[in-house]
């Protein structure tokens, strides 16, 4: 396997652990390819630090304004509904 | 205009939002709130990385839940209720995206691409010891929005529903028109372009190495 074949697999490999394990071209390659190696952990990371990244708060003002906007809508939908 | 998304998906054996949609479906305002409550910093979270703009992700949520109201009786259980929503959240967002972009009639570009045309690493180096200690934590963020915020629109929403939001690619090709295969290869090229971008302030250059594409 090449780093260009690796390159075209890599999504496999990122997203499944056992595609590793169940294909010994990738295994192969990449306990001989440093760079690949590399760029493997740092899609990784890049995936763990976007994904842990700080919530984004939904701003108070608006909570209030969504709130009643659903509540108006409601009431059209659910006419006999306590809101 | 109608914006749910017919569905496919498979019976799922258990969907933890499904009691409280049920009672929702009978004019249960209280059990909708706890519904919208649940779901609601999803939809948020997916819309602000996808427009990078407060307001236009709060309008996002807003319409979603409206919609979700308004199509209350139609939901028939054949996906779990958070991806229904996420796929009402999603086109709300793409809809925002093309007005910003000025395209109101053109979808988003669905031609599909191939993996040949996927950029090689440049820069190839183990990142530092920890992201978080290199940079403040303001900075990191500041640091992770440009990055997702350069990508091409194309990109940068595949990346948000398959890495972030973690739906499967197929319910990603489903909720954007798009082939499993061009679901692959955006969300690879999306990869390798956030990959360089953050490699470039993260990595070490003490252990640098030079890509070797001949072997």
């Amino acid at each position: 396997m090449t780093c260009e074949e690796m390159l075209k697999a890599l999504n496999a490999v990122i997203d499944d652990q056992s595609a590793l394990a169940m294909c010994t071209e990738f295994a192969e390659h990449l306990a001989g390819c440093n760079p690949c190696q590399l760029v493997v952990d740092n899609i990784r990371k890049t995936i763990q630090l976007y994904k842990a990244g700080v919530p984004y708060p939904m701003p108070e003002a608006f909570q209030e304004r969504f709130r009643t906007a659903l509540k108006v809508r409601w009431k059209q939908k659910f006419p006999d509904a306590t809101v | 205009m109608a914006v749910v998304s017919k569905t496919h998906d498979e019976p799922r054996a258990a969907d933890d939002d499904l009691p409280l949609f049920r009672r929702a479906q009978t004019g249960d305002f209280a059990a909708f709130e706890s519904l919208v409550a649940q779901l609601q910093g999803r939809v948020y979270g997916v819309a602000y990385r996808i427009l990078g703009h407060a307001q236009d992700a709060e309008d996002v949520v807003q319409q979603t839940f409206l919609s979700v109201i308004e199509h209350i009786d139609g939901f028939r259980g054949e996906s779990a209720v958070a991806t229904w929503v996420m796929r009402i959240a999603t086109n709300f967002s793409l809809k925002v995206l093309r007005k910003k972009r000025g395209l109101l009639t053109v979808p988003l570009d669905t031609a599909d691409e191939s993996f040949a045309d996927v950029p090689h690493p440049q820069y190839i180096a183990e990142w530092r010891e920890s992201a978080e200690s290199h940079l403040d934590r303001a900075e990191l963020r500041e640091l992770l929005d440009r990055a997702i915020a350069e990508l091409d629109d194309k990109y940068r929403v595949v990346f948000v529903l398959r890495d972030i939001d973690e739906m499967t690619t197929e319910e990603t090709a489903e909720a954007l028109g798009l082939s499993i295969s061009n679901v692959k290869v955006r969300l690879l090229r999306a990869r390798m372009q956030l990959r360089e971008r953050l490699t470039r302030q993260l990595g070490d250059e003490a252990t640098r190495v030079e890509p070797d594409h001949r072997h």
